[in-house]
């Protein structure tokens, strides 16, 4: 029999006896918690598992509280622990510690993924739990709880007849304060404009929507991905640059894309082999970590503050909201916030899209608006002129 | 046909495969690989490991599998799922396992093993997706169909997780290959479904902007070896060739060819540099390689090969052969080919030499299996047609729908097939 099998086997009839002893547990929990990447530490973290797996049903919330700033690796292994301690105690005909589980729930300073654990078991035990708990969750950290919150409240506003318009605009607007995933706040946009209300999605997800705009460099033959022009050296907007065909200026471009895309194919050009940078500032009320959440099918670089925080060589894959994060520390007051998107020369039909949608928020998707934002800019880049999709200036001869 | 049984400690005894003609030779020296790592526990029944099966030819070619099918007759049991999957059952033992994907990101990944005469659920686990989960709507998270050395689980995910369970599900060992390597992944969904070999899990995780292979120790998740792969999107999965009595080689398929390499060190063996599709995976003969490639290109295995950079000898080349999104299939000396619009081509595996054409009902992404004399083909409307193919033209003889759509590659194992949908997976045996 594997050794693993054994330890498995005596962890079984040692939990039959008592909780672990609170060393034991937590010297269990940091050997998780050390696992690191490359499968640094993966012997440790299993052996770990197979002693957590092991213990009692009192020990539950203490593994689950071992979930606070562990990595999304050790949240895995502890995920399991906890799934299989719970399997076995139910198996056995065992109780489970419902109101531990409920309080660790309920306290929104755990751990979002812990929480939805403990729900998650909870609920196999107690059928009222959801009606119980999710209610209350519209604004919760967890997206997943939010998400059924959300749900909840459309259901609840759909089942509304005819004649209670304003009774239904009321649950569809509380309903699209917690709603963070994109299908969602879709729905509910498009339910409330059907009952006469307008939706400010770009507010609502805090898509940046104004940028200064220069190029096209040159990306014949993906040369431009990993090449630095100019405004990857110096930021300098009255700076007159060399780029693919001749000298180009700095322009604007801003949109009114209901979900904040910035389409630089229809409303600059279909530029092709090209690079483009676009720039914006964004004022924050402090310091404070955010996360850059990107849509786009083109091959993108972002730097914040003049550091490099991402890139990504992929062209024409698809396109989705949030289809990349990328965290990031703000600073109190502006921030610079440089993007480099390239095209490629593809000629088919479903490569010819050159856009990008990004927008700033907290980790668990709620939009973060810079200070002195209004309901028509989610940057501090104050469009120059009207608000209408343009470009002012992207070619030779062109001023800011 | 042959019918292996290795033996582990005393009294123990464990039917390992049925195998196919072609691949007998090929099987019989896998065997000990297998031997290896398989469990002690006496278990009943042949298993079905991995994608395309345990000598990832597709074929169980003792199996005789019901020609008809209805919610009423010959389907022994369904069971509900709870999430997507593209991913293809696996069978080890007296377990079939299958993975799933659910969540508005996709991003909760299942494995589910269930009890295989009763279709009882003995356990599930859940992990949370380490990668990105963002998947052409077709495709979903848990599309890599999962692999097995008999002991131990290898769920593999588009999101480039890999989680390793025994057989009762208790966690092993764990990686997240774009948590290691951020840029590994493809915004369409990645598809390729990891093998063992040996002790060796070979992984590849193939893509515009970082591509890679792997092979990781089956014990541990650690990497035994890495190697840099061609940067371009890549849906193709491994395949396995056994070298005359050396190691077996992993035979990797890119846009670029075909890489043979060692599966313990991940050097490279030979290569075949004239170009592969990236979506159907090659095949191995008795001798030789079927690929993708301009059509169908066979190439000799099995010779030595001096110059690392060398290339195996073509033996034949078709441009009319070449396959959709199906793999071709190896049976009794012919292969079969399912082209874009559906017509399925038999042909000769010596010379490329069409013998049959047969239009059949598509279109296809799942792979077709063999039990016997009949190949399986379900199409994505989840009608399945079974085409006779031991006379000199392939016949339909039973047309059956699980009326949902089907995108996975079944397993068959002793007179029972296996296949998944979205929600449920079904076993089919009298």
């Amino acid at each position: 029999m594997p050794i693993y099998r054994c330890s498995f086997a005596a962890a079984v009839v040692f939990s039959m006896m008592t909780s672990l002893p609170a060393a034991d547990l937590n010297s269990q929990i940091n050997a998780i918690r050390n696992v690191s990447r490359e499968g640094q530490g993966n012997e440790a973290a299993a052996a770990a598992v197979r002693a957590l797996s092991g213990a009692s049903a009192n020990d539950l919330v203490q593994i689950l509280a071992a979930f606070e700033n562990a990595s999304p690796l050790a949240a895995n292994y502890l995920r399991n622990a906890v799934e299989t301690v719970a399997d076995r105690q139910l198996a056995a005909g065992k109780s489970l510690p419902n109101q531990q589980l409920e309080a660790f729930v309920q306290k929104r300073s755990n751990d979002p993924r812990a929480r939805r654990l403990a729900f998650e078991v909870l609920t196999k035990v107690d059928a009222t739990a959801a009606d119980r708990l999710i209610p209350t969750m519209l604004l919760d950290p967890s997206p997943e709880f939010r998400r059924d919150a959300v749900e909840r409240l459309v259901a609840e506003a759909e089942s509304l007849g005819k004649d209670a318009t304003d009774q239904a605009k009321q649950i569809y607007r509380k309903a699209l304060s917690g709603a963070t995933d994109s299908d969602l706040a879709k729905k509910i946009s498009e339910s409330l404009k059907k009952l006469g209300d307008d939706v400010d999605l770009v507010r609502h997800f805090g898509f940046l929507t104004d940028w200064r705009i220069v190029g096209p460099f040159d990306n014949h033959d993906f040369i431009g991905f990993d090449t630095a022009y100019a405004p990857e050296e110096e930021l300098d907007f009255a700076a007159k640059l060399k780029a693919k065909e001749g000298e180009v200026a700095w322009g604007e471009i801003t949109t009114t894309d209901e979900f904040g895309i910035v389409d630089i194919a229809k409303s600059v050009a279909p530029h092709k082999g090209a690079v483009m940078y676009l720039a914006t500032t964004y004022e924050a009320a402090a310091d404070r970590n955010v996360e850059f959440r990107f849509g786009t099918p083109n091959a993108w670089k972002l730097w914040v503050n003049g550091e490099f925080l991402f890139g990504r060589d992929e062209y024409h894959r698809g396109m989705a909201i949030d289809q990349y994060r990328v965290s990031a520390k703000l600073k109190a007051g502006k921030n610079v916030i440089l993007l480099k998107l390239c095209q490629n020369e593809q000629t088919d039909d479903w490569a010819q899209r050159y856009q990008i949608q990004i927008r700033v928020c907290d980790p668990s998707g709620v939009a973060v608006l810079p200070v002195n934002s209004d309901s028509k800019s989610t940057t501090n880049l104050k469009p120059s002129k009207s608000r209408s999709p343009r470009l002012t200036a992207s070619v030779e001869g062109a001023s800011e | 046909m042959i019918n292996l049984q290795t033996f582990g400690k005393a009294g123990s005894c464990r039917r390992v495969e049925n195998v196919t003609a072609p691949n007998a030779n090929a099987v019989r020296r896998i065997v000990p690989l297998v031997a290896a790592v398989v469990s002690a526990t006496c278990l009943t029944g042949a298993d079905w490991l991995q994608f395309r099966g345990n000598d990832v030819s597709g074929v169980s070619a003792l199996s005789e599998i019901p020609t008809t099918w209805s919610d009423t007759e010959n389907v022994a049991w369904k069971v509900d799922l709870p999430g997507r999957g593209l991913s293809g059952a696996i069978v080890i033992g007296d377990q079939v396992v299958v993975t799933a994907s659910s969540g508005f990101r996709q991003d909760r990944l299942h494995v589910l093993s269930f009890d295989r005469a009763s279709g009882n659920k003995n356990w599930e686990r859940q992990f949370w997706a380490t990668g990105r989960t963002m998947t052409h709507p077709k495709m979903c998270v848990a599309t890599p169909t999962p692999a097995s050395d008999g002991e131990r689980i290898f769920a593999f995910y588009s999101s480039n997780d890999v989680v390793c369970l025994d057989l009762d599900g208790n966690l092993l060992w764990l990686r997240g290959l774009t948590h290691d390597f951020p840029n590994a992944s493809n915004s369409l969904g990645m598809s390729s479904s990891p093998i063992v070999i040996g002790d060796t899990l070979i992984v590849q995780v193939e893509n515009d902007a970082e591509s890679f292979a792997t092979g990781l120790d089956t014990s541990t998740g650690k990497a035994r070896w890495k190697k840099v792969r061609p940067k371009k999107a890549n849906w193709t999965s491994p395949t396995l060739w056994q070298n005359g009595d050396s190691t077996a080689l992993a035979l990797l398929q890119s846009s670029a060819g075909i890489e043979a390499v060692d599966p313990r060190t991940g050097e490279t063996q030979w290569k075949f540099g004239d170009g592969a599709s990236t979506i159907p995976s090659s095949v191995v003969t008795t001798d030789a390689l079927l690929i993708p490639s301009n059509g169908l290109t066979a190439v000799r295995l099995g010779e030595k090969v001096d110059d690392a950079e060398g290339s195996p000898e073509v033996l034949w080349n078709d441009s009319k052969l070449g396959p959709g999104t199906s793999s071709p299939i190896v049976v009794n000396g012919k292969v079969f080919v399912v082209n874009r619009v559906g017509v399925l081509q038999a042909a000769d595996v010596n010379t490329g030499s069409t013998l049959w054409k047969l239009r059949l009902k598509g279109p296809f992404s799942a792979t077709p299996v063999a039990a016997g004399k009949h190949l399986i083909f379900f199409n994505e409307k989840g009608d399945a047609q079974v085409v006779d193919i031991s006379g000199a033209e392939g016949e339909i003889v039973g047309e059956n729908s699980v009326g949902e759509t089907i995108l996975s590659t079944p397993a068959i194992s002793d007179n029972e097939m296996f296949v998944r949908s979205d929600g449920h997976l079904w076993k089919i045996a009298r």
